[in-house]
């Protein structure tokens, strides 16, 4: 029997199949690169590099602007033009590196070979200072960075690692594909957090659609102690690290909590090969897998791509802007970004790129909503969508705020499934950063 | 390059919309309508056909001359409105009668309060009850099911299955009248069939439970509210049973079942109280909603002045609907009350 999270969820179609099984390309670099300073939640990284500098790639061009931030090291090498602002693929105005591309020069540190390397003996301090050195973040979407969550504080324990690999957003494939070309890399990097963590346990959560990356994780896990793979039921948002928890091992984080408030830490199968590409091929974060697909895409596939790249170069990659084309999102269609244009660079949030023929892009027309509690059904958080989109649109925070907005983890079932195309979850989300916002407040005003 | 259109999350949609639902619904109700037809004949369509196209009729006329907003009759609720009503109603029926019930159910009961989503009663049900009491002979007397040889005009009538359960069950009726009513009470098999009197839509007990079982597999509704009111009513009859409220004559099992398939139970169950507008939205609200119209229903079947009961049930569960609506599912992470 196949487990999944116990309150709500969707069944979307998955449309995996346009970049399914495409072996991970290479992008071609660019003569120009702008590299954001913000790829991460938290604050933004303090660039240490000037005008006119040479860097070698994986050299560290801006430093951590706290704990709770990442650094960014240089994906290519070249000259550093200017520092500036820029806007990157979220329409956010924001600090930017620019430089030109000369060659391709590594630094010499980093172990370019394909050998895997399979060393352990590592101090737990030692593995959490070199994922903090390489600048690594949660690649499963929200980039929040991946050491502070290998800290816990005092007090807490972790018990199991839980390894995301459900890739629950429809057409995504880069974290399937990462799974069956780097299955072993990912094993050494699990080993590797569970020595960071002092733990004996790690689940690898998988859904079902994925029989191959099940099989291929399974053979290898089985060599290693430990280290189990947990095949889900197909059910968004199973990848939601509350609803992957209480799959996994039928926990209910509490509502504000952390996953360590259980006994977990969760991290996706991206963020895992970063950490083994860190501590044993000493290479910082530089490049994603990101899925460019769509039904008129022309070549769908999954490319690695160095952040800095204009995404239009992973565009062309995959035979250029479709001429159907309505709508760009980045990531997948339940919870990525709608681009207003696709001249921004990559960086590390930007997990697909997905085209969507204008007859799909329109939202349709709304009607009355009809009480029939879909919504309600649908919510993973056990939350009333209804409810909540009434409440924002009256100004009713303090009510809003007493049923729960906050829990709100904006995964889109509301929507996806309302029958009278409501803006649910518009509603919810102008709601939840208003109450938020108060919240906010009212604890400064308490100090 | 052309302007992309930009929007929030999420960009994927299930493709539901509530035409589909109401089409889906209509779809489920057309084995157990054939069913009538071949019990009724020509009153069966007569009646329906009317039923429906009055329905229609008021809804667009009320939306353009009254309300003066967009005409809401593609989305097939005031079709299915008219269809369900139509199933309410015994099949020979004057077509005038069947008119003023349609004008109330269209109306009254759903675009007085804003139209689709507004409403609080069960629009079909307001009209049936409404036509109840005021036009209580008609609405009573039922023809009796001989395909088309019944005559929509004057068809000979019979009594229902659960009226001469009434009698039955009336500790003072004398020898004659059981015996009477002992006899009207049809075999189980033609009770399962929709072989009996009854109001149109409601005889077949078998179909309508196929119907509302592919509701559920099509996932437009979901099992809380008729399961609930299903079990409650077989539980209460059960009970009844046992207790020895029963006369001799009638086994316990065989009134359970005969509680369950008759007096538009099934077409109430599964098609009326799950009527999305009137009913609860969270599980644990639509499980009470469900237990409420069931011992309400059993309440006023044993009790009551009505053989049925199943109209006011569903009403005075509707009226309890937004108060159900207080009830807050279990959120996410939520520990249990010590």
């Amino acid at each position: 029997m196949k487990s999944t999270f116990r309150i709500g969820g969707v069944h979307p179609h998955d449309n995996k199949q346009y970049s399914v099984h495409q072996p991970i390309t290479e992008c071609a670099l660019p003569t120009k690169a702008i590299i954001p300073l913000v790829q991460h939640i938290g604050a933004p990284a303090q660039a240490v590099v000037e005008k006119g500098q040479k860097v070698k790639v994986g050299e560290l061009i801006a430093k951590a602007g706290g704990f709770v931030s990442a650094n960014i090291h240089a994906p290519f090498s070249g000259t550093i033009t200017k520092i500036d602002t820029t806007i990157d693929a979220w329409g956010m105005k924001m600090p930017a590196i620019f430089m030109d591309v000369e060659g391709d020069e590594w630094l010499e540190t980093i172990d370019r070979s394909n050998d895997i390397v399979r060393k352990l003996d590592y101090e737990p301090k030692a593995i959490i200072d070199k994922v903090q050195e390489a600048g690594i973040v949660g690649l499963g979407g929200a980039c929040f960075p991946t050491h502070v969550k290998l800290m816990p504080p005092p007090g807490k324990t972790a018990e199991v690692l839980i390894v995301n690999g459900v890739e629950c957003e429809p057409y995504l494939t880069c974290d399937h594909q990462l799974m069956l070309e780097k299955g072993e890399e990912i094993i050494i990097g699990i080993q590797l957090l569970m020595r960071a963590l002092n733990i004996p346990k790690a689940i690898i959560g998988i859904e079902a659609n994925k029989p191959d990356a099940i099989k291929h994780m399974t053979a290898l896990a089985s060599k290693v102690l430990g280290i189990e793979v947990k095949a889900l039921k197909l059910k968004y948002p199973q990848g939601g690290e509350k609803q992957l928890i209480d799959a996994c091992i039928r926990r209910q984080v509490p509502s504000g909590a952390l996953p360590i408030e259980v006994g977990a830490v969760v991290d996706n199968v991206a963020t895992i090969y970063a950490v083994y590409e860190a501590v044993q091929k000493n290479k910082p974060l530089i490049s994603r897998v990101m899925t460019v697909t769509g039904k008129s895409v022309a070549k769908p596939g999954n490319y690695d791509v160095r952040f800095g790249t204009p995404l239009t170069d992973v565009v062309a990659l995959a035979g250029g802007v479709p001429e159907d084309t309505g709508k760009v999102i980045g990531g997948g269609p339940m919870m990525g970004r709608a681009m207003s244009n696709i001249d921004m660079p990559s960086n590390k949030r930007v997990s697909g790129l997905l085209f969507l023929p204008e007859a799909e892009s329109m939202r349709q027309e709304i009607t009355n909503c009809v009480r029939c509690g879909k919504c309600v059904g649908a919510c993973p958080m056990g939350l009333e969508p209804w409810l909540l989109s009434k409440q924002a649109w009256h100004s009713m925070w303090d009510e809003m705020e007493d049923h729960n907005i906050m829990d709100c983890i904006e995964c889109g079932c509301c929507q996806f499934t309302c029958p009278s195309h409501l803006p649910l979850l518009d509603y919810v989300r102008m709601g939840k950063a208003k109450v938020g916002g108060l919240i906010r407040a009212r604890q400064m005003a308490n100090k | 390059m052309k302007q992309l259109i930009v929007s929030p999350a999420p960009h994927f949609h299930s493709g539901d919309s509530v035409r589909k639902n109401m089409l889906l619904v209509i779809i489920a109700l057309l084995p157990a309508y054939a069913v009538s037809v071949w019990q009724f004949g020509w009153g069966a369509l007569i009646t329906t056909a009317i039923s429906v196209a009055a329905c229609v009729l008021f809804e667009w006329l009320i939306a353009k001359y009254i309300l003066k907003q967009k005409s809401t009759i593609g989305d097939l609720s005031a079709v299915l409105t008219g269809l369900l009503l139509a199933f309410n109603l015994p099949s020979n029926l004057p077509w005038w009668i069947v008119i003023i019930g349609a004008l109330v159910a269209i109306g009254v009961a759903k675009m007085s309060f804003g139209g689709l989503g507004q409403n609080i009663f069960n629009p079909a049900l307001v009209g049936r009850v409404f036509m109840l009491i005021s036009f209580p002979a008609q609405m009573t007397t039922w023809p009796e099911a001989k395909g088309f040889a019944t005559s929509y005009v004057d068809a000979t009538t019979g009594a229902t299955p659960l009226a001469a359960l009434k009698t039955l069950l009336d500790k003072g009726a004398t020898d004659d009248k059981v015996s009477d009513a002992l006899s009207a009470l049809p075999e189980m098999w033609d009770i399962l069939i929709g072989k009996m009197g009854g109001s149109l839509g409601e005889v077949s007990a078998l179909l309508l439970l196929a119907g509302g079982i592919f509701l559920i597999a099509t996932r437009v509704i979901t099992w809380h509210i008729p399961v609930s009111i299903m079990a409650t009513v077989a539980l209460f009859a059960a009970v009844t049973g046992w207790a020895g409220l029963l006369p001799e004559s009638v086994a316990t099992g065989e009134y359970v079942m005969m509680t369950l398939c008759t007096g538009g139970m099934m077409l109430g169950a599964w098609f009326m109280a799950t009527d999305y507008v009137t009913s609860p939205m969270s599980n644990c609200g639509k499980l009470i909603f469900g237990v409420g119209i069931g011992v309400i229903v059993m309440v006023i079947r044993t009790w009551g002045a009505y053989p049925e009961g199943m109209s006011f049930a569903i009403l005075i569960m509707n009226a309890c609907a937004p108060l159900l609506n207080l009830i807050r599912p279990k959120r996410f992470g939520e520990k249990k009350k010590a």
